[in-house]
C-alpha cells in the first residue's frame, strides 16, 4: 500500500447516513489503518504501567494481600479497576483484542498489494524528468544497455524503453513492515497458545522425597484451559541432596547466598532407568520441553513426637516457614492428629546458626552450623476432621486447644539430638535431625520458541521497514544529452547524496556537467 | 595483588576518573564559550562569499585540546576501575546498579570519544562529561555496594550478553538524549552550538545504532529469565518499563521515518523515551522491586 492510498483511508469520509453497513465499514477502515494500530501499541505500553505501579496477584500475592490490609478502601476501589490484575483485566484485553484485529486488517490487504507491486515493473519514465524532485543532465553518449547494467550494479529493479530506463529500489521497506506487523501477528498468538496449553504448577519437596509430575502432586496448578490432566509429562524424581553455599561472616554482605544446587535422580518415564541431575538456578530441569526451577529452599528439621500413650505418634521432617531471609530463622508447625490421649500441635522456631543473645537465642547466618529449635506445646481438639479447610503452616485457625503447661516467650532451644518432655506426662518431642527442602515451579509452554523466533523477525522486519527508502530513478538520452530523474517515496528521507553517487555513476569517468537541480 | 587491593584500586580508579571528566568538562566548555563564534557567511553582490579574517584566538581551542586528552585518560580510568572490579570479585563486573551505573557512563563517554575521532562533535564534550561526572559520583555516593559476588541468579553468562547489551545501548542513549536536550535549548539564532540539523543528526545516527542493540537486550533479557524464572515474560515492573522504552523510542523512530516528523516533535518524543530508560534505571530499581531487583542498593 502506498502512501497516497493509505492517506486516503486516514481521510475516509464518515458516513452521513450510509445505515448499519456502512458505519461498519468506517469502523473496520477505522480500525485497520496503519495508524491507528500504531496508537494501539502506544496504548498497550501505556497500560501496562499501572501493572508495574501496583502489585499483581499473578506476580506477588501476598504484596496485593498487604495492600488489602493496610488501607481496604483504596484496596477495593483499585481491585474494582483490575489494577491488582491488570494483565488478566478486560481493558487490558481489549487494547490488545483491538490491536490483535487491527494488525490483521492492516497486513492482509497490504500483503496482497506488496505481492503485485514487487511482480510490476518500474513504472515508465515521466515526459519531463527535469520537474522531478532531483534531476541532472550532462551530456555523453550512454546506451540504455550501459545505463541498465549500471542501475542494475546498484541493485535496482530495472525496465528499458528504447530511449529511456526505469529503475526502482527498495521494496524491502515494505516487505519488512508486513514482517514486523505479520511477526508481532504471530507473538500474540504464541502468547495466548502458550497460556492455552501451557501450565504452571508449584511443589515443595524435602530431602529424601521424590516428585511425580501428576495434578495431585503439585501444592499449587495452574493449568491453560486446554490442558487435560493426561497431557503432563510422566517424569518422576527424588531429591537426594541439596546444597547452599553463603558468604562467610565477615563481609559485609555476610550471609548472601553464593550459589544453590539440589541433586535429582530422575527418571525420564516411569521405565526409564534414572540419570542424576544437577538442578541449579539458572539451569532448570529439561524433559521434552517441560521445565522445572529451583525457585526456593528452606530448612525442614526432624522430629519423633510420642504421645502421652509412650506411642510414636508422629516421625519425620516439617518443612519451615522462611521468616528471615537473611538469617533463614524459619517458623514451623507441627500437627500430630494421632497423638492420644489428646491431639498435640506445637509451634517452633528453627535457628540455623543458634547464638544466645540476653535472655534470647538468635539466628546470625543461614547456614546450619549451630541449628536448635524453640518448642512451644500444645494439645486439644485439632479438629482436623471438621472438613474446613486449614493450612498446615498455621496453627491460628484451632480454638480447642490450649498451650501445655505455662508459655514461655523464649523456651530453652533444643540442639540436634535432644527431646524435651511434655508438662503433664502429654508425651515427649525429639529434635532428630535436619533436612532441607526446596520449592520448584514446573512450567510447560510451547508458545516459547515460535514466540522467540516471531520477537525476532519482528525486529528484523522493523529495522527494514525503518532504514530501507523506497526510491525511482529513471534515465532519458537523447542526442547525445542525458537527464536523470529520482523519486523518493519515503517523507523524510534524504536522497540527495544518493542520487548525486547515481549521478555520478551514470555519467562515467567523462564530464561536461550541467547540474540543473 | 589481593581481591582487596583491587577493589580499593577500583574505587580510587572511579574516583580519579570522576575529577578528570570534570576537568575534560572545563576544558570542552572553556572552547565553546570563548573559541571564535561561527561567523556569519557574508555573500558580496556578484555571489562570491567574502573570506573574513578571524582574529587569532588560539588559548580556547587549546583547553578544548586538552579537554578532549582529560577525558580520554579519564575513560582509561573508568575503565581500569570496571577491570579492577571485575578483577577482584571474579566475575563480569555488571551485578548490581553501582557497577551497571559505572559501565554505563563507560559506555556514554566511550560513544562520544569515539565519534568525535569521525565527526565534529567537540561541542557535546562539555555536556556528556558533567553527565559522565554526575553519574559517577550518583554512583559512588548513593549507590555504592562493597566488591562481592552475586547472588546464584546473576551468576551467569547472560549476565555478559544481557546487561552488556543494556550498558552499551543505554551509553548511545545517553549520547543522543544530551544531543536532543542541547537542540531544544538551543534558540534559532546563531549560537556557540551547532545548528540544529547537526544537532538533530547526532541524536538521530546514535538512536538508530543503539535501538536495536537494546533490542537484542530485551529479547536476551527474555531468553534469560526462561532459564532463571521459569517463564520468559511476566510483566515484571522491570520488563514493562523496558518494553515501555522500546516502544517509546520505536515511536520516535517512526515519526521520524515515515510519518516525516522533523526536529523538535521527533525529539521530544525521543527524550520521552529516554526519561523513561532513566526511570527503568532508577525508579524500577528503587521504588518497585520486583524479581528484577539485583541493584543491590538500600532501600
Ligand atoms: C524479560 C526479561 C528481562 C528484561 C525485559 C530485562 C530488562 C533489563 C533492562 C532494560 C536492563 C537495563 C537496566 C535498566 O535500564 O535499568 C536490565 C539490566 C539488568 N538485568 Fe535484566 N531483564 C530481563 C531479565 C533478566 C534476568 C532473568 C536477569 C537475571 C536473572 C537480569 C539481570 C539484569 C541485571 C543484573 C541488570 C543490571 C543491573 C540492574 O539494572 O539491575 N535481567 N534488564
Amino acid at each position: 500500500m502506498t502512501v497516497v492510498d493509505e492517506e486516503q483511508r486516514q481521510s475516509a469520509p464518515r458516513p452521513v447516513g450510509l445505515g448499519v453497513v456502512g458505519w461498519l465499514r468506517w469502523g473496520w477502515r477505522l480500525l485497520t489503518s496503519m495508524r491507528t494500530a500504531l496508537i494501539l501499541l502506544f496504548l498497550f505500553a501505556l497500560a501496562s504501567v499501572p501493572g508495574s505501579v501496583f502489585p499483581q496477584r499473578g506476580v506477588d500475592p501476598g504484596q496485593v494481600a498487604r495492600y488489602f490490609r493496610d488501607d481496604p478502601g483504596k484496596a477495593e476501589w483499585l481491585d474494582r479497576l483490575w489494577l491488582f490484575d491488570v494483565f488478566r483485566s478486560p481493558w487490558f484485553a481489549a487494547i490488545y483484542l483491538l490491536l490483535f484485529l487491527s494488525l490483521i486488517g492492516c497486513v492482509l490487504p497490504r500483503t496482497l498489494t506488496h505481492l503485485k507491486e514487487i511482480r510490476r515493473r518500474p513504472p515508465a519514465a515521466p515526459r519531463n524528468l527535469g520537474r522531478l524532485p532531483y534531476s541532472a543532465e550532462f551530456e555523453g553518449e550512454l546506451t540504455v544497455e550501459e545505463a541498465a547494467a549500471r542501475l542494475r550494479k546498484r541493485r535496482f529493479r530495472v525496465d528499458t524503453g528504447p530511449d529511456w530506463v526505469a529503475a526502482e529500489k527498495g521494496h524491502l521497506r515494505e516487505t519488512g513492515n508486513l514482517v514486523f506487523h505479520v511477526a508481532l501477528l504471530v507473538l500474540l498468538l504464541a502468547v495466548g497458545a502458550g497460556a492455552l496449553y501451557g501450565y504452571r504448577g508449584n511443589v515443595l519437596v524435602v530431602e529424601g522425597d521424590g516428585f511425580a509430575n501428576t495434578v495431585a502432586a503439585y501444592d499449587r496448578y495452574v493449568p491453560g484451559s486446554a490442558v487435560t490432566a493426561e497431557s503432563l509429562e510422566p517424569f518422576s524424581f527424588t531429591l537426594d541432596d541439596f546444597q547452599a553455599s553463603y558468604i562467610a561472616p565477615g563481609h559485609e554482605k555476610q550471609g548472601q547466598p553464593l550459589d544453590y544446587s539440589a541433586r535429582l535422580s530422575v527418571l525420564d518415564t516411569p521405565g526409564a532407568p534414572a540419570r542424576t541431575f544437577d538442578l541449579r538456578v539458572n539451569v532448570p530441569l529439561d524433559v521434552n520441553g517441560t521445565l522445572t526451577y529451583l525457585i526456593g529452599h528452606g530448612y525442614a528439621p526432624t522430629f519423633r513426637i510420642t504421645d502421652g500413650d509412650g506411642q510414636v505418634a508422629f516421625e519425620g521432617a516439617v518443612p519451615c516457614l522462611v521468616s528471615n531471609t537473611g538469617t533463614y530463622e524459619s517458623e514451623c508447625v507441627i500437627k500430630v492428629p494421632d497423638a492420644k490421649p489428646q491431639q498435640l500441635a506445637f509451634l517452633g522456631r528453627f535457628l540455623p546458626s543458634t547464638l544466645p543473645a540476653g535472655e534470647a537465642w538468635i539466628s546470625v547466618f543461614p547456614g546450619a552450623a549451630n541449628p536448635t529449635v524453640q518448642i512451644w506445646p500444645f494439645a486439644g481438639d485439632l479438629g482436623l476432621d471438621s472438613g474446613e479447610p486449614q493450612s498446615v503452616y498455621d496453627l491460628g485457625a484451632h480454638k480447642n486447644i490450649k498451650p501445655l503447661g505455662t508459655m514461655t516467650v523464649q523456651p530453652r532451644p533444643l540442639a540436634v539430638g535432644e527431646s524435651m518432655d511434655l508438662p503433664g506426662n502429654a508425651g515427649k518431642i525429639e529434635f532428630t535431625g535436619v533436612k532441607e527442602w526446596i520449592t520448584l515451579q514446573t512450567t510447560y509452554d510451547p508458545g516459547r520458541l515460535p514466540a522467540l523466533l516471531a520477537s525476532i523477525a519482528a525486529v528484523l522486519g522493523l529495522v527494514f521497514s525503518l532504514t530501507v527508502r523506497r526510491r525511482r530513478v529513471w534515465v532519458r538520452m537523447k542526442d547525445g544529452r542525458v537527464t536523470v530523474g529520482g523519486l523518493t517515496r519515503t517523507e523524510g528521507a534524504n536522497f540527495a547524496d544518493e542520487f548525486a553517487e547515481i549521478t555520478d555513476s551514470l555519467r562515467g569517468p567523462t564530464s561536461g556537467e550541467r547540474d540543473v537541480r | 595483588m589481593s581481591a582487596e587491593n583491587l577493589a580499593t584500586l577500583s574505587d580510587q580508579l572511579i574516583l580519579a576518573a570522576i575529577l578528570l571528566y570534570l576537568g575534560a568538562m572545563i576544558g570542552y566548555a572553556l572552547e565553546l564559550a570563548f573559541a571564535p563564534k561561527p561567523a556569519p557567511v557574508l555573500v558580496a553582490a556578484n555571489g562570491d562569499t567574502i573570506e573574513r579574517p578571524e582574529p587569532p584566538v588560539a588559548w580556547p581551542l587549546r583547553a578544548g585540546a586538552i579537554g578532549t586528552l582529560l577525558a580520554w585518560v579519564g575513560l582509561a580510568a573508568n575503565v581500569g576501575g570496571t577491570l579492577t572490579r571485575g578483577l577482584a570479585v571474579g566475575r563480569w563486573p555488571w551485578g548490581n546498579m553501582y557497577e551497571f551505573v559505572v559501565a554505563m557512563v563507560l559506555a556514554a563517554v566511550t560513544v562520544f570519544l569515539v565519534m568525535q575521532v569521525r565527526y565534529p562533535v567537540r561541542f557535546l564534550g562539555a555536556f556528556v562529561c558533567v553527565v559522565g561526572a554526575v553519574g559517577l559520583g550518583f554512583a559512588a555516593r548513593v549507590l555504592y555496594t562493597q566488591a562481592g559476588p552475586v547472588v546464584p541468579a546473576l551468576d551467569s553468562y547472560w549476565v555478559a550478553i544481557h546487561v552488556s547489551a543494556a550498558v552499551a545501548a543505554s551509553g548511545l542513549f545517553i549520547v543522543g538524549g544530551v544531543a536532543a536536550v542541547l537542540y531544544l535549548v538551543r534558540g534559532d539564532g546563531l549560537s556557540r552550538l551547532p545548528g540544529k540539523a547537526e544537532l538533530e543528526q547526532v541524536a538521530h545516527r546514535v538512536i538508530v545504532i543503539a535501538f536495536p542493540i537494546w533490542t537484542f537486550a530485551v529479547i536476551s533479557g527474555a531468553l534469560w529469565a526462561d532459564k532463571a524464572w521459569g517463564r520468559y515474560w511476566g510483566w515484571d515492573p522491570k520488563e514493562v518499563w523496558a518494553f515501555i522504552t522500546w516502544v517509546a523510542y520505536a515511536a520516535y523512530l517512526h515519526a521520524r521515518a515515515t510519518a516525516g516528523w522533523k526536529g523538535k516533535a521527533a525529539l521530544i518524543v525521543s527524550l520521552v523515551a529516554f526519561g523513561c530508560l532513566m526511570f527503568n534505571l532508577v525508579g524500577v530499581n528503587i521504588f518497585f522491586g520486583g524479581l528484577h531487583s539485583y541493584a543491590d542498593v538500600a532501600k
